[in-house]
């Protein structure tokens, strides 16, 4: 039979194995060093914020693998010999002893490792209490040290770098963020929006340091972090380093000769195969060769690697289909304000394109439609403190609906929760005030 | 360079406050009267002066502790260290709390007697603490159910008023809070005491008129039915009202809005469970082995309900207590010994901190069993998931107070039609993408269908 081996059990590895057991009964094995069984990365600051307990970030119980004759195997991969398709496996987890080198045959291989956290040459960078937070034992790390944190600094102004502030922040750690950028993740967000997560920050009594770069970090004899020093001149005391300057693929595991093409990831083609037979990536760790219109070549999401997942697993049951993400949409949540992306909406809006910005007068609310200024077609929506339908905004965008038509029908999109306001009739006002303003 | 340090605002004010060290001990002064009061010490103590005291410095110590809990707060979700907390982690505090209200209630049903009720003889006590008040409803002394109702209405009152505070930003919760506390507080209580004051000539029936059969299980019971048709005008429309209730319009509210109508906007179980009970939410069991035993469960107690009353209606119209080899009244006892108090009473509120604050609604109520059927099959109500924004965090399910794994389904972007959900909404609320929706919409048989697209190709976007 069959033999698929899927290195990593995150989002992207598991959905390919879960996918691939729906539509045949090959061999399935999942190996991952970092956890017995999946679990939901998005939620591992659930976890230090005492919302959740680990198990209660597991999507599928502990016996659902056994039934649907999935195998899990806690290992690290150190070698894969392409020639003779077979990995060298070594035992891993906490109560592993055993450190002998088993090997694995493969008939089809998915490489689903994900990413590591940036390091960009820090003075200081590998003090202990100075790491990011991606991976379970990242967290593990972080509740390990948590008593010794009085102050802390955040290194980089993304998604994960919010989070770990949040997280921090909940057990009432003084918290200062340093961001590179003029607003918080204003490489991606417009302004204003960029503006509001500012305020979001700032607003729970955490320390925001905008337009400020690390410049080292500082350790005490025995190798602990002491203190950040910012280019500026500014010096933090602090027991503990967040590094959320981004990820990159997790690809430095592979031996440096491979036979594998890669350059910041693992590349493969439209069908997400590598240049090595039988062999594919998916997710964090893979770098699309030609990305589709608008997309990056690297795109390291949650959904993303859903879709690959889902994508490889046909391909591997003999219905081979190209990787089609369809219209891009996204996901955070700020401190309290949701956010929602679908389409493009770039950080910077000129010709051929404008935007319609609204937003709410007191409650953390707003929305931004980005059309072409002669088409008047949008092409994304940016969604703030308010909930909207994937299946309507998405196939707006698809369809090339106007401006005009979106603003008039709004209403489909409702998802807010009953009786919530319904904020539209103000918002096409303030649409109609401003198309007349600029006729006049 | 922007700086800025609002530091004030704490998102989680630990126990810290002299504020709230005060709310505490004025709340816990009202308690020990009430404690005190079972021990028959001194008869001073009976005086009016110290049960309105004791339940006013209650009601100031709870609303006072709420509000400098949630004050510094931004409006949101506030469940940071839930997981941590001894009293709702099943830690020493929550089982301490467990084994004193299971005490409680083992007292209120079996050892009244404990509580200060003598079948012969003035009451003592608590029983006789609580006597001012009901003289003054119902111009009748206290009896332990009086003790309980009261009890019972101030914890839904007063810790409702946390929960509003709490869930301030949503005002779905904030309406439906409302809701519950209207309800317990004049149809579960005030009502029924005034009425019963203003009947007292008639035999006694039950006045509640939002306590439906089968939950309302003595309903049909010879002494109530003789109640109601001995008790006049008021007497005849209790008992229309109650058969129209269970029969016409509990079928009609749940075809429009599912069993929330109910559960978590009407019920008294509800109403306790969702606001004295909230903080124990996250307890239930999210196994699928935990969902076989509810279905099991709750159906047998449904089976039982039905044959039980069915029995008694006919030992009401037949005169007859023996059928076959089945003595009607023995029945009758004992799903009241097991069902009616053990179940519904000692297990489903004593054991909100072990087993979470559904216990009863989710494994024992016959009600929510119909309801639940109803909502399954034959209703518009569906929790619909927005496509494919969810992450798996898994906060729905964690925070599902009936124990449904609605990430299950939210992750597959299929709608949520479950028999037990109680439409509270705290899964739409706590999803940090905003991927659950409570929706009552008119295609009730296309519910729960159709599941988020694949977004590979057009022909398998079905096959999950």
């Amino acid at each position: 039979m069959q033999k698929i081996v899927i290195i990593g059990n995150g989002i992207s590895g598991i959905t390919a194995a879960r996918h691939i057991r729906k539509r045949s009964q090959s061999t399935i094995i999942v190996i991952s060093k970092e956890t017995d069984y999946f679990f939901s990365r998005t939620a591992l600051m659930y976890i230090y914020m005492g919302h959740m307990r680990y198990q209660d970030t597991k999507p599928y119980e502990d016996w659902f693998w056994k039934k649907n004759n999935i195998e899990l195997r806690r290992a690290e991969v150190t070698h894969i010999d392409f020639d003779k398709k077979s990995l060298h496996l070594i035992p891993a987890g906490p109560h592993t002893t055993n450190e002998e080198s088993t090997r694995m045959r493969y008939d089809e291989l998915v490489i689903a490792t994900g990413s590591c956290p940036n390091k960009f040459g820090w003075p200081g960078q590998d003090l202990s209490n100075v790491f990011g937070l991606y991976s379970y034992q990242d967290l593990e790390r972080l509740e390990a040290i948590s008593e010794e944190i009085e102050q802390a600094v955040i290194v980089g102004g993304g998604l994960i770098g919010i989070e770990l502030a949040e997280m921090l922040h909940s057990r009432d750690k003084e918290v200062t963020m340093l961001v590179r950028e003029e607003n918080y993740w204003d490489n991606v967000l417009p302004p204003d929006e960029a503006q509001m997560v500012n305020d979001q920050i700032q607003r729970i009594g955490i320390k925001l340091h905008l337009n400020t770069e690390l410049g080292e970090i500082g350790g005490n004899a025995s190798g602990k972090v002491t203190e950040v020093r910012t280019t500026s001149g500014l010096v933090l005391p602090c027991q503990f380093v967040g590094l959320t300057a981004g990820v990159h693929p997790n690809i430095k595991w592979l031996d440096s000769n491979t036979p594998l093409e890669t350059d910041r990831g693992i590349l493969v083609d439209e069908y997400l195969a590598t240049n090595v037979p039988h062999v594919y990536a998916i997710g964090d760790c893979a770098q699309l060769r030609n990305p589709p219109p608008g997309r990056q070549p690297i795109e390291a999401v949650w959904y993303v690697g859903r879709i690959m997942g889902e994508t490889i697993a046909h391909t591997l049951t003999g219905h081979r289909v190209k990787y089609q993400p369809g219209t891009w949409f996204n996901s955070a949540k700020f401190i309290n304000l949701e956010y929602q992306v679908y389409g493009e909406v770039p950080p910077v809006i000129g010709p051929p394109f404008e935007s319609f910005f609204w937003q709410h007068a007191t409650k953390d609310a707003a929305l931004r439609m980005v059309y072409h200024t002669e088409t008047r077609q949008i092409i994304g929506l940016n969604v703030l403190g308010i909930r909207w339908k994937m299946d309507v905004c998405t196939q707006w965008i698809e369809r090339g609906a106007t401006i005009d038509h979106v603003v008039q029908e709004m209403r489909h999109a409702h998802f807010d929760p009953e009786l919530h306001k319904k904020y539209y009739p103000e918002i096409k006002q303030q649409f109609a005030k401003r198309q007349n303003s600029r006729i006049a | 360079m922007k700086y800025s340090n609002i530091s004030l605002a704490n998102p989680n004010p630990h126990f810290v406050t002299w504020q709230q060290k005060t709310a505490v001990a004025l709340g816990g002064v009202g308690l020990l009267f009430m404690v005190i009061s079972l021990f028959n010490l001194t008869q001073a103590l009976y005086q009016p002066l110290y049960l309105y005291g004791s339940l006013t410095l209650m009601a100031i110590g709870v609303t006072w502790y709420s509000v400098e809990l949630y004050k510094n707060t931004e409006p949101g979700i506030k469940n940071d260290g839930v997981w941590f907390d001894s009293l709702v982690n099943r830690g020493l505090l929550g089982w301490v709390l467990g084994v004193v209200l299971t005490a409680f209630y083992v007292l209120l049903y079996w050892y009244p007697q404990v509580l200060g009720l003598h079948e012969d003889g003035p009451n003592t006590g608590i029983v006789h603490f609580f006597d001012p008040l009901s003289q003054a409803l119902k111009g009748q002394p206290s009896s332990q159910w009086f003790v309980y109702g009261v009890l019972y209405t101030f914890a839904i009152l007063f810790f409702g008023i946390k929960f509003l505070l709490k869930y301030r930003h949503s005002r779905y919760h904030t309406i439906r809070t409302l809701s519950v506390m209207f309800f317990q507080l004049v149809f579960a209580f005030l009502l029924p005491e005034i009425l019963e004051g203003l009947n007292a000539s008639t035999p006694y029936y039950n006045k509640d008129f939002k306590n439906i059969w089968p939950l309302h299980y003595s309903f049909y019971y010879e002494w109530n039915l003789n109640g109601m048709l001995e008790g006049g005008k008021l007497g005849m429309f209790t008992l229309v009202w109650g058969i129209m209730l269970t029969f016409v319009i509990t079928p009609i509210l749940t075809y429009y809005y599912g069993k929330r109508w109910y559960c978590s906007w009407v019920c008294g179980c509800g109403g306790l469970a969702e606001t004295a009970g909230d903080p124990f939410r996250h307890l239930s069991d999210k196994s699928l082995k935990a969902w076989q035993i509810e279905r099991y469960l709750i159906h047998s107690v449904l089976v039982f309900v039905v044959i039980m009353t069915g029995l008694v209606l006919y030992t009401f119209f037949s005169g007859k207590s023996q059928i076959l080899f089945l003595d009607t009244y023995q029945i009758r006892a004992w799903y009241g010994f097991l069902i009616g108090a053990t179940f519904s009473g000692v297990i489903g509120v004593g054991f909100y901190p072990l087993l979470g604050n559904r216990v009863w609604c989710r494994y024992g109520c016959p009600m929510a069993a119909i309801l639940g059927i109803q909502q399954k099959y034959f209703s518009r109500f569906r929790i619909t998931s927005n496509s494919g924004q969810c992450i798996s965090c898994g906060n729905c399910s964690t925070y599902c107070e009936m124990g449904i794994d609605v990430r299950w389904y939210a992750q597959r972007g299929q709608d949520v039609v479950r028999a037990s959900c109680v439409g509270c909404g705290v899964c739409a609320a706590v999803c940090p993408r905003g991927v659950l929706r409570l929706e009552n919409k008119k295609d009730i048989f296309g519910r729960a269908q159709r599941l988020r697209a694949e977004v590979v190709t057009e022909d398998v976007h079905y096959s999950e």
